[in-house]
């Protein structure tokens, strides 16, 4: 009886195996393959209307492309457009990435009395989204004379309790070696964080880069308040400015104006992707 | 830590910037929230009358925000759980130890740098009752889909762009996730006759729990503040107003009117409340059942 089991389960074992080896793959492929053409095709679809003279919504792609986008790109002035959502993204990520490394660096590796204190008033923004306090904000920005500027649209944004609780935790694994090593070798605490602590956190700067840069690339609310000229205008109030021209939707001018603007943070994505993905499950055994 | 630099006054300076971007930015602001919310104010006119309480007395006697209010409930729920539930599946998917699977991996996480506002436009092609390819296949099964019409249509419309937009990013935090999963502990499940579906109930979802909880929150927020580029760039609300969840509402009455800024603060307000009480909630929950490795 118990020899017959035995030699089931080892059949079954042999199966699991061959399924395994040969069909499982191919079937998986199958899936996933579908899956990721199920979620692409939207996009697809966008492409190839952006293609069209007239759009007819078919699937064959036309010879419009350059001069739709042409015209996208004119109609909106896409240009200035471009360059200012990039001056105010970058602006954005590379300032709280310095500002919460300089924060991380206090909290960590000085006596700070009250240091808990100045964390949990910092934790507090995760409570307090824009949207919560978007109309005195905007009052603020008013007094300021900032509305219109790109003061209003980067600096409200720059405190980032996510960048600071990310560094200090890594800090945190950061083994103390390195700073002693640093004071015996006579390096004050300029010299430890310029030529030690920054670049050995560079994977977490990349990840938080990729993070606030696509963040603030998509920003739509604020910039539809603060930021209606084309001197600071920002990429996703443009693309409202394409539906809203006529009464009858240009869709092939709307998609490749469309389309244009995610190239930018595509771009940032594709290359720092693995960055953001060591970030997420980095742990102490990197070091 | 154990190791200090001895400067007594530095680490105030290093902090000094942060500490002072969230009094102006945060902490002012919101104390003027709670502040003219207990005022009737109009902008042209440059009045402000205290009322009290007035305005969220008003605001909860009113049928149009306690609809947007259960609007913004469903729609959430129907973003979170849809996204999540499908992102899950093509995270697992995605992750098998299988040759050449790492293209998937890169091509399923580019919504991520997608915007809702463009989200909006590609899916407003897709559903064009004259070009739509959606709309086209639907009719074939004899299905009219018009969002610009059907109030049911457009809050389907939304629920549909803002859940694709939002894949990829949740699908980017699962494969994080399912990566620390040490592959030791599900091999040695596998050894002793666990099968892929019990695999995954019983070891990978407790221990995807952090990921779970930390995405929950995440496309909560999203689906209350980041979805108002999807909904202005396409319904602005309508038809009637089916699409009108609670940061739109909030919009027009903040920036669209020059009477109601006292409302809209108390909206401000209530919607703080909602935002801290789901975070306390999470954090919560996560220091209890969080499996730490």
């Amino acid at each position: 009886m118990s020899v017959v089991t035995a030699s089931t389960a080892q059949t079954k074992v042999v199966y699991a195996g061959r399924w395994r080896h040969r069909l499982y793959p191919v079937v998986m492929h199958l899936i996933m393959a579908t899956a990721v053409f199920l979620v692409t095709f939207p996009l697809l679809y966008a492409f190839i209307l952006a293609t069209q003279q007239t759009s007819m919504g078919t699937l064959r792609p036309g010879s419009a492309l350059i001069e739709n986008a042409t015209t996208a790109w004119q109609r909106v002035h896409m240009g200035r457009l471009m360059v200012n959502t990039l001056i105010v993204a970058l602006t954005v990520a590379l300032g709280k990435i310095f500002l919460s490394l300089l924060g991380a660096f206090g909290l960590i590796y000085f006596r700070v009395r009250g240091g808990s204190l100045i964390l949990a008033l910092i934790m507090l923004t995760h409570l307090l989204p824009l949207p919560v306090r978007i109309v005195p904000t905007y009052d603020l920005l008013t007094k300021l004379g900032w509305v219109d500027t790109f003061k209003g649209l980067t600096i409200p944004f720059f405190a980032s309790a996510t960048g600071l609780l990310l560094f200090q935790q890594f800090f945190r694994t950061v083994p103390t070696d390195l700073a002693d090593a640093a004071r015996v070798d006579g390096a004050g605490p300029f010299r430890f964080f310029v030529s030690i602590l920054v670049p050995v956190s560079r994977t977490n700067i990349g990840a938080l880069f990729l993070i606030e840069f696509v963040y603030m690339w998509n920003q739509y609310l604020w910039p539809l308040i603060v930021a209606n000229s084309d001197r600071t205008r920002q990429v996703q109030v443009g693309i409202k400015q394409l539906v809203a021209t006529d009464s009858v939707i240009e869709w092939g001018v709307l998609t490749s104006g469309a389309l244009m603007i995610i190239i930018p943070p595509l771009v940032v994505l594709l290359a720092l992707q693995n960055s953001l993905m060591s970030g997420l499950t980095a742990s102490t055994e990197d070091f | 830590m154990t190791t200090v630099f001895p400067n007594r006054i530095l680490p105030y300076l290093l902090l000094a910037p942060s500490i002072l971007l969230v009094l102006v930015f945060f902490i002012y602001p919101s104390a003027q929230s709670v502040e003219l919310s207990l005022y009737l104010v109009n902008r042209v006119r440059d009045v402000r009358v205290y009322v009290g309480l007035e305005n969220f007395q008003r605001l909860f006697e009113s049928a149009a925000y306690l609809d947007s209010l259960k609007l913004t409930a469903i729609f959430t729920v129907i973003v979170v759980v849809s996204s999540l539930t499908i992102s899950l599946a093509l995270a697992v998917g995605a992750s098998q130890p299988i040759k050449g699977f790492g293209v998937y991996r890169t091509m399923l996480i580019w919504t991520y740098a997608l915007s809702p506002s463009v989200a909006g436009v590609i899916w407003a092609l897709l559903t064009d009752p004259a070009i739509g390819i959606f709309t086209d296949i639907l009719e074939r099964f004899g299905v009219v889909f018009n969002w610009r019409r059907g109030q049911t249509d457009a809050l389907i419309f939304i629920s549909m762009a803002a859940t694709w937009k939002i894949l990829g990013y949740n699908i980017l935090f699962f494969l994080a996730g399912l990566k620390n999963i040490p592959h030791e502990v599900l091999e040695a499940a596998a050894l002793d006759g666990a099968g892929p579906w019990r695999r995954f109930w019983r070891m990978v979802l407790p221990l995807l729990t952090p990921t779970i909880l930390f995405l929950l929150i995440m496309n909560t927020l999203y689906a209350f503040f980041e979805t108002f580029g999807l909904i202005d760039i396409t319904t602005q609300g309508g038809p009637g107003r089916a699409t009108e969840i609670l940061i739109y509402r909030l919009y027009l009455d903040g920036f669209r009117s020059a009477s109601r800024i006292g409302l809209a603060s108390a909206q401000s307000i209530f919607m703080l409340v909602i935002v801290a009480t789901l975070t306390l909630i999470q954090y919560r929950f996560v220091s209890r059942r969080t499996f730490y490795q």
